[in-house]
């Protein structure tokens, strides 16, 4: 394992560089690429994105190609590869949750941010983002914001929760 | 009183801890099965409970576990599948939240059993609050000597390690799977060689969902033949039904299989029928993937029978006339829903959510999406319905993995049962793109 990083700009800070060890010593001698969907996941948290600069980091702890992790983080929906907002509203877009009105909460959610799916509003503080079915289907509409859920939506629920991030 | 084999004290104040779900009993099945019993004799208990893969596929857990390579000096791995992502699917999501040492304890019975010393929980990434939970459970039990070294002094160890996936539904594949536990892609593998040989690094390994690995605390306290007695012919126990869409009382029901869909849809005990004012339309009862019924065949049989909650009832007929039971993702339409918006959906879904290694799904999801798009935004052609007819036939059965017939099911059984309806979009494109439009033909509601 290769753990030099003094000429990367981003470094995991003291906590999570002793998670990050933990999570890489839970798989065997020699798999500890097994390791990468997680040490994104805590780089993503630390720095809010997954850019460039972070993916060679984790590479480089975990002796990969930087390709290697380029083409993982690619793959997987949860990786923000542009900067983000300080909320990131992620969006169930899917059957069951239009049908229950799924569609037009999400129309005047994009309303009342001015945004469109993919976009930060202007001030930077929140993120759309569509995603495929968040498994809570029987509490439907719903969107995620960081690990919190928010169920049952409806136009004034949707008003109350920007209100209160807005603050 | 029906029989809750997972639920029964899931509301249970504090039951997500380790001493709370102690009182109730928990924890007692692992002391049983390593201090009296063999591995061997766990695996034959659960081959009599007949307990069949409840995330989807439906395969009988206790024989994919006796196809378990076991060459010497060679580790084995149980990967426990809680990539629940389908649409109409939250079952595990439930399970896991409320009372997560059900499935710890079942993970440790499981492991001992294959004779696997590390094991794996790997969560689909949106749950990280989820996970947390069970990391949480899991420092618990191992604080209580249930998990680590030389558990309960029976010399057997087990470490267990929950990871978080990223975001794709292709990873609830087995094999897609385990690609993404090694830190690769989701790209299903070519199978065979089948996991049970060649699987996590290329050693034995076992993937088995959620709610299956739950049942086996129960099957180990009760007994394999106590489980076979609960159910209906081959489909034993209970199952977690996921229900959500026009109904009243959506949620999560713990039922033993074999109880009619009439029942299921309007008894008060669970879905408490259709929404006020509104008739039931069509139904998809196993998760996105399975094809849609209409109301008529969803209740009842070709041959007039009452259909059953069951892997064979449901599945009565073929495609026909009949669907799946799947996950149990059970989500009900009433008129209101438009067929032809709602297949598109699930249409973008599986585009979406294509891997893209193999061609007739990368290419044919996206057709069935663009052309369903244009006919429910009133763009169809007169000869769409046939196309999309024929993209499905040429998707289903030539992938790697199953995800291609799952986009093609739901798009194929949708015209079988609504060709009118995609019709009358093509025929009215006007009156079909007004705001809500949905076409009320010959269709007969319940």
């Amino acid at each position: 394992m290769t753990t030099e990083t003094n000429h990367s700009a981003i470094q995991f800070t003291p906590d999570r560089l002793e998670r990050a060890k933990e999570i890489i010593s839970r798989y065997p001698e020699g798999k500890q690429k097994s390791a990468l969907l997680p040490l994104l996941h805590l780089l993503q948290e630390q720095e809010g994105w997954t850019s460039v600069e972070g993916m060679d980091y984790v590479a480089r702890m975990l002796d990969l190609q930087p390709i290697e992790v380029y083409e993982v983080a690619t793959f997987y929906t949860m990786f923000h590869l542009n900067p983000v907002g300080k909320h990131v509203i992620e969006y169930c877009r899917t059957g069951p949750c239009c049908l229950m009105g799924g569609e037009e909460v999400y129309a005047h959610l994009k309303t009342r941010l001015g945004i469109d799916a993919g976009q930060t509003t202007v001030d930077g503080r929140f993120t759309l983002k569509e995603v495929e079915c968040l498994a809570a289907c029987g509490m439907g509409p719903v969107f995620q914001i960081r690990e919190k859920y928010y169920m049952n939506l409806t136009n004034e629920r949707v008003d109350e929760i920007i209100d209160e991030l807005s603050k | 009183m029906a029989t809750k084999i997972l639920t029964e004290h899931i509301n249970v104040p504090g039951i997500e801890t380790f001493d709370v779900y102690r009182k109730q009993g928990g924890y007692t099945a692992v002391e049983k099965a390593l201090k009296t019993m063999t591995p061997d004799a766990i695996v034959e208990e659960v081959k009599k409970a007949g307990v069949r893969g409840r995330g989807g596929a439906g395969f009988p857990m206790g024989m994919k576990w006796s196809f378990l390579a076991k060459p010497e000096g060679v580790p084995r791995y149980l990967v426990c599948n809680a990539d629940e992502s389908e649409p109409g699917t939250f079952k595990d999501h439930y399970l896991m939240k409320n009372i997560p040492h059900l499935l710890i304890e079942g993970m440790i019975i499981s492991s001992y059993a294959l004779g696997a010393n590390k094991s794996f929980i790997y969560v689909r990434g949106e749950l990280m609050y989820v996970i947390h939970i069970l990391e949480k459970a899991i420092a618990e039990a191992k604080a209580k000597g249930f998990l680590g070294k030389n558990i309960l002094g029976s010399g057997y160890d087990l470490e267990l390690v929950v990871q978080p996936g990223g975001g794709a539904y292709i990873c609830g594949e087995e094999t897609a799977l385990l690609e993404s536990l090694e830190g690769k892609r989701g790209n299903p593998r070519n199978k065979p060689p089948f996991p049970a040989v060649k699987g996590l690094y290329q050693c034995p390994t076992v993937v088995n969902n959620v709610e299956s690995i739950a049942t086996t605390s129960w099957i180990v306290n009760n007994g394999g033949d106590a489980y076979a007695a609960i159910g209906i012919g081959r489909s034993t126990g209970t199952k977690l039904i996921s229900a959500s869409g026009h109904i009243n009382k959506p949620g999560v029901y713990e039922i033993e299989l074999g109880v009619p869909v009439e029942d299921f849809i309007f008894a008060d005990e669970w879905c408490g029928g259709i929404r006020p004012g509104h008739k039931f339309k069509a139904l998809v009862a196993g998760g996105s993937s399975v094809p849609i019924l209409p109301a008529n065949l969803a209740l009842t049989l070709a041959n007039g029978e009452k259909r059953l909650m069951s892997y064979e009832s449901l599945s009565d007929g073929g495609f026909a006339t009949g669907t799946m039971l799947g996950s149990g993702g059970f989500i009900v339409f009433d008129e209101t829903s438009c067929i032809v918006r709602n297949t598109w959906n699930f249409s973008r879904f599986y585009h979406h959510e294509s891997c893209g290694q193999c061609s007739p799904c990368r290419e044919g999801t996206g057709w069935m999406e663009k052309v369903l798009h244009r006919i429910e935004y009133g763009h169809g052609h007169q000869q769409d319905i046939d196309l999309l007819v024929d993209v499905a036939k040429k998707i289903e059965g030539n992938t790697i993995c199953p995800l291609g017939d799952a986009a093609a099911w739901p798009v194929a059984s949708a015209i079988r049962h609504f060709r009118d309806e995609f019709q009358w979009h093509i025929d009215h494109p006007s009156e079909a793109t007004q705001p809500g439009a949905v076409y009320r033909g010959e269709m007969a509601l319940i």
